[in-house]
């Protein structure tokens, strides 16, 4: 009884991270970017790339009320957690669209986390990384191809 | 408790997608054909609700306006919450007080007849099986809501101690209310909106009284309590009737009080500093630990005669080793299994509730700490994902509670 009561509350706790969708209008998409399934975009130039949370991630997360920042000259990894946000209820794992080495980190970020709500691919940018491996960008999706595949997955 | 960005929005199986589309259909749609949804789900769709499962219900955990905004509303103006997923139901009989008296630590025979209570169910190690607000009706009729969460093991619980009492010669039984529906209207707009839909002079009910009276044309159970810490009501009303109250409720406050979701409501009881069964308070913690000893009537800190009443009562006496603390913190909110510790890093307890308080703009939490370094204004560290921030201990409720007292 106790073991079942438990995974009932857990459900119940895990359920704030799975906040369904219903329709709503498309979240805006910027062209240049590169996006991950996980809902990171990447600007790319060059060698270095500016790594922030899409449009369409902010607007499932709702208020965001911390950003947990990586150190500048940490490694990151294509598709590994590099920090994270918090909103009111829930904290979420933000994955590195690339790979490479810290460089910078948005410190404003630590006053004003609701940056990544009002201006995710602006102001509300996270940190820019040096690539360690150019090539890994291809992997990613470019802005067609991301809302298309936000559409897919608020359509079920 | 934690998931990546790709989580938000997806349910459990669109999650496994990417394998198996087929199977994946097949499991979504058993999942979601499990889920008991109340009268008012098409209601909670039609307005934008984001519909999640919860405790074995499909429930929405907000609307249109943010968690954030939900929560600051309830606080200025109103809240509407549906929760008919919660177990109401009534024991009859004339030796129910008697009943009930066995399975929980209030003193149920010295409430006024219309009048109630939070109580703990416990077991017999002094530990709760659930809390519940109870109401003693008159003296052979108590009405009680449990947890949904709780429901089954709950009910359970009470049946097996009932077949005993009435092999034993008493007179109680019980009747589920599987018929009504339980709307929760909360904030300061709570009272005159409602005085719209009843006869009855609001302004004579106060905080923890109940009524059986005419609401919006159906006959309904009024309690004048909740679980945001604002002044406001929990109404039983027969399931046929709910969509109107709830349309005449929104209507009557001009659009002021708002359906509001289980993600504000966790943010307000969270802000009360009320404690939500399974997080906060379980089978292991005893009401005393839960900073509840005030709900255990003197009658019965003096006869006993309720589960696990020798650990509870030595407890009052000795003090008992852990208790639940309210928290400020730095840095990310705490969110539960947080561990905390003592300025030297020492771990003294856990975080059992956290997260960032909308009213007061910064990271609030709930969790137990040993005795002797529970006393407001302790300096403790709360560790978050490998790292350390400052935090201190603080008294609760974070949010000055608004309940309707006479004066």
């Amino acid at each position: 009884m106790a073991m079942a009561s438990r995974l009932l509350w857990a459900s119940k706790a895990a359920s704030y991270l799975k906040i369904s969708t219903f329709n709503r209008a498309f979240a805006s998409v910027v062209k240049d970017l590169k996006y991950a399934d996980s809902h990171e975009w990447a600007k790319i130039d060059g060698n270095s790339a500016t790594i922030g949370i899409t449009d369409h991630a902010q607007d499932h997360l709702g208020d965001v009320v911390y950003v947990e920042l990586p150190e500048v000259g940490a490694a990151v990894t294509q598709g590994s957690s590099f920090g994270a946000v918090e909103s009111v209820k829930a904290t979420s794992d933000i994955n590195s669209p690339v790979s490479g080495k810290v460089v910078e980190v948005n410190e404003e970020l630590s006053s004003s986390p609701g940056l990544v709500n009002g201006s995710p691919y602006e102001d509300g940018w996270i940190m820019k990384v040096e690539l360690s491996n150019t090539d890994e960008v291809k992997s990613l999706m470019d802005a067609d191809q991301y809302s298309k595949f936000c559409e897919e997955e608020d359509s079920h | 408790m934690r998931g990546g960005l790709w989580q938000l929005g997806q349910s459990i199986t669109r999650r496994l997608g990417q394998s198996d589309k087929k199977t994946i259909a097949r499991r979504c749609y058993a999942s979601e054909a499990d889920l008991k949804k109340t009268v008012l789900y098409d209601f909670h769709v039609a307005h934008g609700g984001k519909m999640v499962p919860f405790a074995g219900w499909s429930m929405p955990i907000q609307y249109k306006d943010s968690i954030m905004e939900s929560t600051l509303n309830c606080r200025e103006n109103g809240s509407l919450f549906d929760v008919s997923h919660m177990c109401g139901l009534s024991l009859k009989g004339k030796d129910s007080v008697a009943f009930l008296e066995k399975l929980v630590v209030a003193d149920v025979a010295g409430l006024a007849p219309g009048t109630g209570s939070l109580t703990v169910f416990t077991n017999e190690k002094g530990g709760a099986i659930d809390d519940s607000v109870i109401t003693k009706v008159t003296d052979d009729h108590i009405y009680l809501v449990v947890n949904a969460g709780c429901r089954d093991k709950d009910l359970a619980h009470i049946e097996e101690h009932m077949k005993a009492f009435k092999a034993k010669g008493g007179d109680v039984g019980w009747h589920i209310y599987d018929e009504r529906s339980l709307l929760a209207l909360q904030g300061p707009l709570a009272g005159p909106t409602l005085q719209y839909l009843t006869k009855e002079d609001l302004s004579k009910m106060y905080f923890g009284e109940f009524r059986i009276i005419d609401i919006n044309g159906s006959k309904c159970f009024l309690t004048r309590t909740g679980y945001t810490g604002e002044d406001g009501f929990e109404i039983s009303v027969p399931s046929e009737n709910a969509v109107d109250l709830a349309k005449a409720i929104l209507e009557k406050s001009e659009g002021k009080v708002r359906l509001t979701g289980l993600g504000a409501r966790d943010s307000l009881r969270l802000e009360a500093g009320l404690c939500l069964y399974g997080n906060d308070m379980e089978q292991h913690i005893t009401p005393v630990e839960a900073g509840l000893t005030w709900a255990i009537g003197k009658r019965r800190r003096a006869e006993g005669g309720f589960l696990g009443a020798e650990v509870i009562l030595k407890q009052i006496a000795d003090g008992p080793a852990i208790r639940r603390v309210g928290l400020f913190s730095a840095g990310p909110p705490a969110r539960s299994h947080s561990e905390i510790q003592n300025e030297s890093g020492e771990s003294i307890g856990e975080v059992t509730s956290g997260g960032f308080s909308p009213c007061l703009k910064k990271n609030i939490a709930m969790g137990y700490v040993k005795s002797g370094l529970h006393k407001p204004g302790t300096k403790v560290k709360i560790a978050i994902r490998g790292k350390t921030y400052e935090g201190s201990i603080t008294k609760m409720p974070f949010v000055a509670t608004k309940y309707y007292k006479p004066t």
